[in-house]
């Protein structure tokens, strides 16, 4: 006897960093899992599966969303955006990368694209924000390696380098 | 003209793949692998009576189900004692797959293999076991006292037994003006990287080899082991490190289960098989660190001169101790830190309890060592009305007393000896920068506005840079890039940048033409580890011998190709000149290709080196002349005598607030001496991170199990990791007082900004609070239970 825990496929399009991609999937099956082993966009990472940690977010529309606690069903129509389309297609880091990486904010990089793709939408007001209104802004992610500083310095950094750059 | 990358605050070379999603984890290899998952024991404490597969078995989709009958040979046995000890004399370790009896909540009990892991999970869901449950002991003292035994055919619950004394403490303590008599409790807490664990293993019947992908600190280790267990030569067995999600330890243990069983299911099954570790795996099946209990006599004098110390303490190992008598032994020779003590006495018993077992996490024994020194040094100025400040200056040892000797043995067995230091300048330093008197006067205003303000300071002294050795292998290649490699792995220390600035700077080449592997077994099979702060003055020493090793041999075929003698040829952007003759130089990248004569012009460069063979034929000579060989690279490998010993000291401004009962670090301030720094960018990024960590330890982080061995709080949701709220802006100083024991003069820092934390957190809560503080990690339940004691 058989037994089958396999649920149908069915027809899903994910558009993910402005591509459109038709996928066949279990309803079961999470959006950080279809993105990382169906399309192969391993820059998403699962730190907790319970939406704690934050190494998984993506945005969803423009908002940070834990890939992990959602279906890819349930991203059917919605815009994702992962780490992998921070950068140019020429290979420039976009500011908030290049500020990582002057300021140290990221160790191992587990956690990294979580940061970079939760501070995506607020990064331009950063600078003027308080240090605790900067910390309550990334309080939905964890690191376990840099103690946050160097984080923070790039967050605030990052629409400085955007700026010497428009004036290059 | 190269500048000199050593100690400059260069970026780092790993970050680009990290930042852009390119990097590769373990989990993001092996897509079309088949999935493990396991059952796990539901008790702390059970024999196992009957264990059904037939509802897995019967899933579409599984692959393979296992249990303890289904492995042979070495599988089957218990997994090893991976650092045995002479006092260690009732050992205990688990089986991959457990046998018959259970001895903590997370054992495992049986592997199911499945097209993917969804499925393996239901699988793993339908097996039935029936368990007999056993009497399960949780609480130290009870353990070695009254309480049930964790294995039920030991004879008690202690593996080991060690002491050792420097002078006479009892003596020491029956002329004391003042002893005085304490207990402290540092309780359980965890590792926790961001990445679990996880293992990608790819048996190849036909070549009969096995790779093996594992989020480890250890890979050269992990292929030793499964070489033996696979009856494999280790060239048939290859075990890469690839990107690693932080470690902080827990995966410097060596065969977890799962290392062995995915490896082994892989060559049952013969295709491709993975596991990734999730959140609650990590919480129960992967090992934790610190939960001891210390008594503590002390003999002092008026002036709180400590005369003797006396400490008797047990430490809680868990279900098992793989892992030896490591965590207990660096407490014991931690423990008395900066300070002189002329008569010095530990003894330990490393207790067996049904809890997940013990090996080391960031510190590993430290922070209790120094939460036990540091609340010590604050109870004797408190008994004496002294000034806690000046007692710790009374004790220091002087920077002309180095090398000093403990008197108590090293982790790694030799004796414990301190290279060098300055620890009364770090602690003016630390002083100054927190502008002491007005830190008081801070203090004294608020006390005066009703507000709970403290100051805690706390000192610690931290062995580094162990044995026995690790390698570098290093080569020029053909377009005069350098590639470099050593055996031990990364997990965010920034090893692929400061290796490289140690190869650049030896070789005269940019930092970009050097590229760095670290944890391939493929490029170097032998190593130890990355673990107890040892890696940048290992494997760095090892980079620069080789990286030497390699620019005498360069240079002695330069000094043929240029005509000029070795003495006169100096290594500068990636090419070697004739000194004060700038016109006259070889690259690097010619100096590889004529160093290997060819007979195939396979491309451009290469017609050159067929050339040159053919010329030397035309001249009757040899094309490699005896005693050279084709490249430029060269192997070395570097052992240490002993560790070298860093040090520091923190000071935090702490306040609580009366309503909710809440931590909140005013200002905190480092002063840190790991000798001489190689790239202060990462130096502070370990000692910052190392901050964070011990905060949680301080505050937010214990695992909390209850009576019957569950652990009640595992996951991200009540297990309090800090995030960047819970973290204070910090000042940070660093001294640099070289080690005299290596060229560099560098000290390991990967564990230092975790040691003193909890100590220093809990002396400032006890100023703040006015009472005695005698475990950690606090909460602000337990801070409002010391604001309102019960009325006795």
């Amino acid at each position: 006897m058989s037994v089958r825990v396999r649920s149908e496929l069915q027809r899903v399009t994910l558009t993910v960093n402005g591509a459109a991609h038709e996928l066949e999937v279990e309803p079961r099956w999470l959006l950080s899992d279809v993105l990382r082993h169906q399309l192969g966009l391993t820059g998403t990472h699962v730190g907790c599966e319970h939406g704690v940690c934050g190494c998984c977010t993506v945005l969803a529309d423009g908002r940070p969303a834990r890939s992990c606690l959602m279906f890819a069903l349930q991203a059917e129509g919605l815009e994702i955006q992962t780490v992998e389309g921070l950068a140019s297609a020429d290979g420039t880091l976009h500011p908030l990368q290049e500020a990582f990486r002057r300021h140290h904010g990221l160790q191992c990089g587990f956690c990294t694209p979580g940061f970079l793709i939760a501070a995506l939408p607020f990064y331009r007001t950063a600078e003027g924000m308080s240090d605790q209104e900067l910390r309550e802004a990334l309080a939905g992610q964890l690191c376990r390696c840099t103690g946050y500083a160097g984080i923070l310095q790039a967050v605030r950094a990052a629409s400085r380098i955007e700026g010497e750059r428009s004036q290059a | 003209m190269t500048t000199k990358l050593f100690g400059e605050r260069v970026e780092r070379r790993e970050d680009r793949r990290l930042l852009t999603g390119i990097g590769r984890f373990t989990d993001d290899l092996g897509h079309d692998a088949a999935q493990a998952a396991f059952v796990r024991s539901d008790f702390a404490h059970a024999r196992i009576r009957d264990i059904d597969v037939s509802g897995a078995l019967d899933v579409e989709g599984v692959l393979g189900v296992y249990t303890h009958d289904d492995l042979q040979g070495g599988f089957a046995e218990r997994l090893p004692l991976l650092i045995p000890h002479r006092d260690l004399k009732a050992p205990r370790t688990q089986y991959a797959l457990a046998r018959d009896e259970l001895c903590y909540a997370g054992e495992v009990i049986a592997m199911v293999v499945a097209s993917d892991r969804y499925i393996a999970e239901d699988a793993a869901q339908a097996i039935r076991v029936e368990y007999e449950e056993l009497p399960v002991v949780v609480d130290l003292e009870q353990a070695v006292g009254a309480g049930p035994l964790t294995h039920s055919d030991a004879a008690d619950n202690i593996g080991a037994h060690v002491s050792e004394m420097k002078g006479d403490v009892e003596i020491a303590l029956a002329s004391a003006p003042h002893v005085f008599k304490w207990r402290f409790r540092p309780e359980r807490s965890a590792s926790m990287p961001m990445e679990g664990r996880a293992v990608f293993a790819r048996y190849d019947a036909g070549q009969d080899t096995l790779e093996v992908y594992d989020s480890t600190q250890a890979p050269t280790g992990i292929r030793a082991g499964l070489a033996e267990l696979f009856e494999l030569d280790w060239d048939r067995v290859h075990v890469i490190a690839p990107d690693v999600g932080g470690g902080f330890g827990v995966k410097v243990m060596q065969f977890y289960p799962e290392e062995v069983l995915v490896p082994w299911a892989s060559r049952q099954l013969g295709m491709p098989v993975k596991w990734t570790e999730d959140r609650r795996e990590h919480f129960i099946g992967s090992n934790q660190e610190r939960g001891q209990i210390h008594e503590v006599r002390v003999g002092v004098d008026a002036e709180g001169r400590i005369l003797a110390l006396d400490v008797r303490f047990l430490h809680d190992t868990g279900a098992y101790c793989p892992y030896g008598l490591i965590v207990p032994i660096i407490t014991a020779a931690q423990l008395p830190g900066p300070y002189r003590l002329s008569n010095y006495r530990y003894s330990f018993w490393s207790v067996f309890t049904n809890t997940v077992p013990v090996s080391p996490y960031r510190g590993a024994g430290r922070p209790q060592a120094v939460f036990v020194m540091e609340r010590v040094i604050e109870h004797v100025a408190r008994e004496l009305g002294l000034d806690s400040l000046d007692v710790r200056r009374r004790n220091f040892i002087q920077p002309d007393e180095f090398p000093y000797d403990v008197g108590v043995s090293w982790q790694d067995g030799g004796p414990t000896v301190y290279d060098s230091g300055d620890y009364p300048s770090g602690f003016q330093l630390l002083l100054d920068s927190i502008g002491l008197d007005r830190a008081r006067q801070q203090q004294a205003e608020a006390r005066a506005e009703g507000r709970l303000v403290g100051l805690g300071v706390g000192c610690y002294v931290e062995g580094t840079g162990i044995g026995p050795y690790e390698g570098a292998t290093i080569s020029i290649l053909p377009d005069g890039t350098v590639s470099a490699a050593t055996g031990l792995s990364t997990q965010g220390q920034g090893h692929e940048t400061i290796f490289a600035q140690i190869v650049a700077d030896e070789l005269g080449v940019p930092l970009e033409r050097v590229s760095v592997t670290t944890g391939d077994t493929r490029r170097i099979g032998f190593g130890v580890g990355t673990f107890a702060s040892r890696s940048a003055v290992v494997a760095g020493h090892a980079m620069l011998r080789a990286a030497r090793s390699l620019r005498d041999q360069t240079a002695r075929l330069a000094s043929t190709t240029l005509e000029v003698a070795v003495e006169d040829l100096v290594f500068e952007a990636g090419a070697v000149h004739v000194r004060g003759v700038p016109e006259k130089s070889v690259p690097l990248a010619r100096l590889t290709l004529v160093s290997n004569p060819l007979r195939y012009a396979y491309g451009r460069d290469a017609r050159l080196a067929a050339e040159l063979a053919q010329r030397a034929y035309a001249k009757a000579d040899r094309p490699l002349p005896e005693g050279s060989r084709p490249g430029l690279s060269a192997l070395e490998y570097y052992s240490p005598a002993a560790g070298v010993f860093g040090y520091g000291m923190h000071a935090a401004l702490v306040e609580v607030d009366r309503r909710t009962c809440n931590l909140r670090i005013l200002r905190y301030v480092i002063v840190h001496d790991c000798g001489r720094i190689i790239n202060p960018l990462i130096v502070d990024g370990q000692v910052l991170g190392g901050l964070a960590q011990g905060i949680g330890g301080a505050f937010y982080e214990r695992i909390h199990y209850s009576p019957e061995g569950q652990i009640q709080n595992a996951s991200f949701m009540d297990f309090l990791i800090p995030y960047a709220t819970e973290i204070p802006p910090v000042e940070l100083h660093h001294l640099e007082t070289p080690s005299p024991r290596n060229e560099l003069g560098v000290k390991g820092v990967g564990e230092a900004g975790t040691i003193p934390v909890p100590a220093v957190i809990a002396n400032g809560l006890s100023d703040a609070l006015g009472v005695a503080i005698d475990h950690v990690p606090l909460s602000p339940e337990e801070i409002f239970q010391l604001l309102h004691p019960e009325p006795k």
